[in-house]
């Protein structure tokens, strides 16, 4: 059964990699190779395909230019279904048709797997969205590089918001037993135990979709906490700060990624107001950022779609990093990313020793009249 | 003295909780003591109870209806439309299956109540919507409010009315005598003239008609509802009416508070993380030494 389907598979990624890789073939003369490795198809093609639109985009614009030193870019894009096991076996073929750097994978699994097999050939990985903090701050992957924030960054920013522009020294952390919330939890509570200059008064999980949060926000009021740090999704957020409400508490409430989003604020109504949540930095302002949305409009005439702006980044800054180092070799392009800061549309971006982009990360929004407002 | 504080506010906490378990598994035990069926898709009677008061309670603040009118309105159109559901769902899903072995109608009710859910999920929205706070704040409870809150103290009344207007039809009226008799012994019960099937119908509208009473004032309590909610309140009302004795109306109230109480005093004092591990070695402690719940009567087989 298990064969059957990585062969159907196999035939499908070969399918949509001619299809996709038959203009750039058709360039003449000596080419660099970009691999774009990700989920092309299944259910999680939305979040890889908008990063082969990318790829395409900038790699005509930079050829219509003459290409880099005069070398045209050719992409190689491969299918990982976002699956580890299948990741393995795109990463080689990539390999093996000589790609020398990669824009991939999408997802934090399927990139964990595929990168040893990437290091082993020298060649440079860049992802514009897996987010596993492992991944960079292992140090096992020296080749890998991401424009996203990792994980962790998002409890960072809430913590450093929490101390330094509210000044609080006592925080409740809270969160909803899942992946993603307790995993959000588990850093803050790291971060605020780190910095030494607040105390975590509670650290608990609730049980997500319970008729009833008033024993947990009577302990947070008992705990004397001035912030709860709620790790989960918006629809125990908006519970927990109905009740806080109604046990007229004044605790401060923040949050991530998963309460900034617009259901909450509808939800929870005027209870939401002051809350705070992070989310990605908001890329409005940067004029590059219109200018890649703008591009993909006029290309495929529809919207981008996910880390369509990360991965437009992620070309930019390799072709800049080749172009600078004159090479494709590891230790050369790895110095120029580090060193050379390049303009992209999340920002004017280097790289960290790790492989994180510096500049690259979340502001904290605050519930504003049923908006979220970035807080500067 | 902060600690006595501490205490009364999950003491209210707990009981509240309780409340809203109690209002839902009043339903449950019912239907069990009449026909000795696990009506599992009671949760959805529920989740659609409060679907109804919100799509009714919408349009009658469009209008702008009073406060009071719009909850008496919601209410009763809610307890109009879920005691609908239930009894159709009976003469659908039950009624057929009431010679079958235990196991087939306990399977019916389980695919009815995933019917529900998705029926719920594509017919309105996946979506959490914003529940109306239909319970205002009182001025009176102002002083009290970080204890007890007002919707707190209305679904603690409710509670306590609903409870004893059951008691009464089942102990005082004719048709709770009536449901007695059906419960101890169905045929026997048809021989003496009781038209059984009509009692089997007035005790699922009467359990729909709580349920969806539970939902309007839940609803408004936590404020968001969602096509998912009747599952797992269903859970917790039909583990609380276990631990109360399955088919004693005070054991489903008992069973609840219990419950309720467990579920709060283990938040508080241990850790939420416990919460659920506290509730259900509770009802496993219970359940050994007392098989039947704590105010059932032990099941004697029926001849």
């Amino acid at each position: 059964m298990k064969l059957a389907l990585s062969g159907k598979f196999v035939s499908t990624a070969a399918c949509v990699m001619m299809a996709l890789s038959v203009p750039a073939m058709g360039v003449a003369g000596d080419t660099i190779k970009f691999g774009v490795a990700g989920p092309h198809s299944g259910d999680l093609a939305s979040y890889g395909l908008p990063s082969v639109n990318a790829a395409k985009i900038v790699a005509k614009q930079v050829n219509d230019a003459g290409g880099i030193n005069g070398k045209m870019i050719e992409l190689l894009i491969e299918d990982d279904v976002c699956k580890p096991e299948i990741a393995t076996n795109t990463a080689t073929k990539l390999a093996s048709e000589g790609a020398e750097v990669v824009l991939g994978h999408i997802c934090s699994g399927a990139t964990k797997a595929a990168l040893p097999i990437y290091k082993d050939k020298g060649i440079l990985v860049m992802s514009p969205s897996a987010t596993n903090p492992a991944l960079t701050q292992s140090g096992d992957y020296p080749n890998f590089f991401r424009t996203i924030a990792p994980d962790d960054a998002q409890a960072e920013v809430d913590v450093k918001f929490a101390l330094e522009t509210l000044g609080y020294t006592k925080i409740a952390v809270v969160h909803d037993k899942g992946d993603y919330g307790k995993g959000f939890a588990e850093f803050a509570k790291k971060f605020l135990e780190e910095s030494g200059k607040a105390e975590v008064v509670l650290y608990e999980g609730v049980t997500p979709g319970a008729v009833d949060y008033s024993a947990i926000v009577l302990k947070i009021r008992k705990s004397g906490a001035e912030a709860v740090i709620f790790g989960g999704y918006h629809p125990e957020a908006s519970k927990i700060v109905g009740q806080m409400k109604k046990k007229r508490l004044k605790t401060t409430f923040i949050s991530d990624d998963g309460v900034k989003d617009m259901t909450f604020i509808k939800v929870a109504g005027k209870n939401a107001e002051g809350a705070y949540a992070s989310g990605p930095k908001d890329n409005a302002s940067n004029p590059l950022s219109k200018v890649a949305i703008d591009a993909h409009k006029a290309t495929f005439n529809s919207d981008h779609g996910a880390f369509y702006e990360n991965a437009y980044s992620a070309m930019l800054a390799m072709v800049n990093a080749v172009k600078k180092a004159g090479s494709t070799d590891l230790a050369a392009l790895k110095k120029a990313l580090q060193t050379e800061k390049v303009d992209t549309p999340v920002g004017n971006i280097y790289f960290n020793e790790m492989g994180d982009a510096v500049g690259v990360g979340f502001s904290v929004y605050q519930v504003q009249d049923g908006k979220f407002v970035e807080m500067k | 003295m902060v600690f006595m504080d501490y205490f009364i506010e999950l003491l209210f906490s707990g009981l509240t909780r309780g409340s809203i378990y109690a209002l839902i598994a009043l339903g449950y035990t019912m239907v069990y003591g009449i026909i000795g069926l696990i009506n599992f898709a009671h949760g959805e009677i529920y989740m659609i109870g409060a679907f109804t008061a919100f799509i009714v309670a919408t349009v009658l603040s469009i209008y702008g209806f009073p406060i009071l009118a719009i909850i008496v309105i919601a209410g009763v159109a809610a307890a109009v439309w879920s005691s609908a559901y239930g009894y159709t769902i009976e003469k659908i899903a039950y009624k057929p299956l009431r010679h079958a072995p235990r196991l087939s109608p306990l399977i019916s009710a389980i695919g009815m109540s995933i019917f529900l859910q998705n029926y719920v999920l594509l017919a309105q929205t996946s979506d959490f919507l914003p529940f109306p706070a239909l319970i205002p704040d009182f001025e009176f409870m102002e002083p009290v409010a970080h204890i007890v809150g007002s919707s707190d103290l209305v679904i603690l009344i409710t509670t306590a009315i609903v409870m004893m207007i059951l008691t009464y039809i089942i102990k005082f009226t004719r048709v709770g005598k009536a449901m007695r008799a059906t419960a101890q012994d169905r045929t026997m019960a048809m021989l003496v003239g009781i038209n059984v099937n009509k009692i089997i119908s007035a005790t699922f509208i009467i359990g729909s008609a709580l349920a969806a009473i539970g939902g309007l004032l839940i609803a408004s309590h936590i404020g968001q509802i969602n096509f998912y909610i009747g599952f797992i309140a269903g859970i917790k009302a039909f583990t609380a009416a276990v631990l109360g004795g399955i088919g004693s109306i005070p054991g489903a109230v008992l069973g609840s508070l219990v419950l309720g109480l467990t579920e709060s005093f283990a938040t508080g004092y241990v850790s939420s993380d416990y919460e659920d591990v506290f509730a259900f070695s509770l009802l496993v402690l219970i359940l050994i030494f007392k098989p039947s719940g704590l105010l059932g009567k032990a099941e004697t087989k029926k001849v």
